[in-house]
């Protein structure tokens, strides 16, 4: 470490969420693109499950971001797993790695 | 002949006896364990086919050209072909021609049968009864020549593997080594110890001859016997590196062979038949070359013959990376001399992963689809129906859906062709389930299978039409849909071709073809896209084409591989179609579609779309 004459002190930020993010820490490991979702939506719109479920991606990663797993994980059970969001998705995510990811990580009976 | 030594033994037989008996006994077990871990069905067919002369005469004929001749390396590269063939089919016959001879020339053979064939000609002395070894004498030699010059093909091979057609070649592991170089001693040291005693037992062109030239060295008896012991020894360490080295293949392909006859199916990941592929794999590596994932270096060692490596050894980390990365195109296992079947191999391995939870579709009203689309049952059908017509139905896919052009050409193809038709899934439906099976969830794949099959049984089309082959292939191998026919529309629109139900204009422009995975090696067609393209202008053909075309790279096989890997696997593939500057590149799949145009410099159409403009 070079030494500037100063230190930046570490961030004093009083972390005030209750989520527990630990699931979604791992989740990230595995897949660090997850966090390249900008939530545009095209896996949503194309999804042929959304038709018959309303499953959406997009939500299902904002709904983990937010610890919502109950809700995810009830929506994920609607994947077809067909890959056209990894076809559609912008940002170049494997959409089917991280869903295949999501279901190695989270479990049904959470809480 | 006359026995030299009252006993008919000498303490060198020794390592050879330990190590055939060794080898014996591992394959015999072996060969039980697998048969019992066949599903009871499966063993109940396997014991059938056994005896059903006509798989009987197929497995007998199969072994002898695959095992021993090699048919198949004959046809990719002579060079290739020779070097193996000599190796196998000479070492065969040394030993059937060795039975001969010992059974020939002597009497009361007891445990020395065992060793006598092998080192017959130490124990003998010539008598007048061999003919100067015109005949069988002459035979052994031949076919010791055959087998040498293998060898040294072998160890060119080595070092230029080009020579045979081949870029890159497996790095061997350890044992492998210890087997190979212990193989290639067998042979010269044979020579050597039996041109040793060629001057007491008698010998051949080459035994006998090598014996007067090199008198001075060769004469002196007093070398024979460390001679003997060093081609004991080399054999003995080859039967024992044989279970744990690739050589392995020679005895395992024996039981795949009838095991693939008699039509037994990957069940288990490990087990049963997926054991019998893993330890028949010889290590050849005619599949690096094959890989589309070859071009990039870091994925050669990704590819099939090192998935059956490291199943062998049972990483279970490095399992599962190679079995997620793959494209599962099947190219592996279309080039593959054994039969070993890489792409089912790895969705196996992909199905014994343990997940948490998994979709599940009961919630998918079946009913209010079949409602939609059951045009063709009595009562609701209000248009007049001819009855030599189709009552078909065109289910287009997930992947279809993205490339809108495909369903609106095929659409517009059915209206001009005047058939009796109705769209499955017009604003999406049930994917077909491939996806999902090639993920390696084969229970929820068939969930998906069960809900199609209600709607398409309930529609009562007598045609199912598909545009995607990824849902063709799935169609064709775990549907069951009796009474409907299951078409690819390029197999369709030759049909109103060659009926005349569909006039198309022959144009100038040159067409290449690109045969995809699932379609070409999925499904075995090959004839029916390019007869319908020669009718829209002129067809050229790929540098790979057919059963060796090289995937475009956009495949739902990988799980792992994201697109900025691809990138360069499509780059290759197009480079591959442009080798007679086409004009244009077609192919019949909307996913291969999708994958060429994001890289091609000339126009990609799927065939729908050059038939539907090219007709009226």
């Amino acid at each position: 470490m070079m030494d500037f004459g100063f230190k930046i002190s570490p961030s004093s930020t009083i972390n005030l969420d209750k989520v527990d993010l630990e699931k979604f820490t791992r989740l990230h490991e595995i897949e660090p693109d997850v966090y390249k979702c900008m939530a545009c939506g095209s896996c949503s719109s194309t999804c042929p499950a959304g038709r018959f479920s309303g499953m959406s991606l997009r939500k299902v990663i904002l709904d983990l971001q937010r610890g919502k797993e109950k809700e995810a994980v009830a929506m994920m059970k609607n994947c077809m797993l067909c890959g056209k969001c990894t076809m559609v998705c912008p940002r170049g995510i494997n959409t089917r790695h991280l869903i295949l990811s999501i279901y190695r990580i989270y479990a049904e009976d959470e809480k | 002949m006359r026995e030299r030594f009252l006993t008919g033994y000498n303490d060198f037989v020794l390592p050879f006896v330990c190590g055939m008996l060794f080898v014996l006994a591992y394959c015999l077990i072996g060969m039980i364990r697998i048969i019992m871990q066949l599903p009871g069905e499966d063993r109940k067919r396997f014991f059938i086919s056994l005896v059903t002369p006509k798989t009987l005469v197929k497995n007998i004929k199969d072994i002898f050209l695959k095992c021993l001749i090699h048919v198949d390396l004959w046809k990719r590269n002579k060079l290739l072909g020779y070097m193996h063939s000599s190796i196998a089919f000479g070492w065969f016959m040394l030993i059937l021609v060795g039975h001969i001879e010992v059974f020939l020339y002597t009497s009361n053979l007891g445990a020395k049968a065992l060793y006598y064939p092998i080192f017959f000609r130490y124990f003998v002395a010539e008598t007048e009864s061999t003919m100067k070894g015109s005949l069988i004498f002459f035979l052994m030699d031949f076919f010791l020549l055959v087998v040498l010059s293998g060898i040294a093909l072998a160890i060119i091979k080595r070092v230029r593997s080009r020579l045979f057609g081949m870029r890159r070649t497996t790095n061997p592991s350890f044992t492998d080594l210890i087997g190979l170089y212990s193989l290639w001693s067998i042979f010269p040291l044979r020579l050597l110890a039996e041109s040793f005693t060629a001057d007491i037992s008698g010998g051949s062109f080459l035994t006998k001859s090598l014996n007067y030239v090199f008198t001075e060295f060769l004469s002196n008896h007093a070398n024979m016997l460390p001679a003997w012991w060093a081609y004991s020894c080399a054999l003995g360490i080859f039967f024992f590196v044989l279970p744990f080295s690739r050589y392995m293949h020679i005895p395992t392909e024996i039981l795949l062979i009838p095991l693939r006859n008699a039509g037994i199916r990957i069940v288990n990941a490990r087990k049963g038949l997926a054991k019998a592929q893993v330890y028949s794999c010889p290590s050849c590596g005619l599949c690096i070359d094959a890989c589309p994932m070859g071009v990039l270096k870091g994925n050669i060692r990704d590819t099939t013959v090192y998935l059956n490596r490291q199943i062998r050894r049972n990483n279970e980390s490095r399992i599962e990376e190679i079995s997620d990365k793959c494209l599962l195109c099947g190219k592996c296992t279309a080039v593959c001399p054994v039969g070993v079947e890489g792409d089912k191999l790895r969705i196996a391995q992909r199905s014994i992963r343990r997940y948490n939870f998994g979709p599940d579709y009961s919630n998918i009203d079946v009913q209010n689809e079949v409602r939609r689309c059951n045009k063709f049952v009595n009562g609701n059908n209000n248009s007049v129906s001819r009855p030599d017509s189709h009552k078909l139905l065109y289910f287009a896919g997930c992947m279809t859906a993205l490339t809108p052009a495909i369903m609106q050409a095929t659409e517009s193809i059915l209206k001009k062709s005047g058939t009796e038709y109705e769209v499955m899934d017009r604003d999406g439906g049930i994917c077909c389930g491939r996806p999902m099976f090639m993920a390696g969830r084969l229970e929820e794949a068939r969930e998906m299978v069960r809900k199609n099959t209600e709607i398409i049984l309930g529609s009562g089309a007598d045609t199912l039409l598909l545009s995607c082959p990824i849902c063709y292939r799935i169609f064709r191998e775990e549907y069951s849909l009796p009474g409907i026919r299951v078409i690819h529309h390029t197999e369709f629109m030759n049909e109103l071709i060659s009926e005349g139900k569909l006039k198309v204009r022959k144009g100038s422009t040159r067409y290449v073809f690109h045969d995809p995975c699932e379609l070409g090696r999925g499904c075995g067609v090959y004839e029916q896209p390019r007869s319908v393209l020669s009718a829209a202008g002129e067809l050229v053909e790929a540098a790979k084409n057919r059963r060796e075309s090289i995937c475009c790279g956009g495949s739902l096989g990988s799980l792992t591989l994201g697109f900025d890997k691809r990138k360069a696997m499509t780059e290759n593939a197009v480079a591959n179609l442009m080798s007679e500057s086409p004009d244009e590149i077609v192919t019949a799949c909307p996913l291969c579609q999708a994958t060429f145009g994001r890289y091609s410099e000339i126009p990609v159409e799927d065939i729908a779309t050059v038939i539907d403009r090219n007709s009226k």
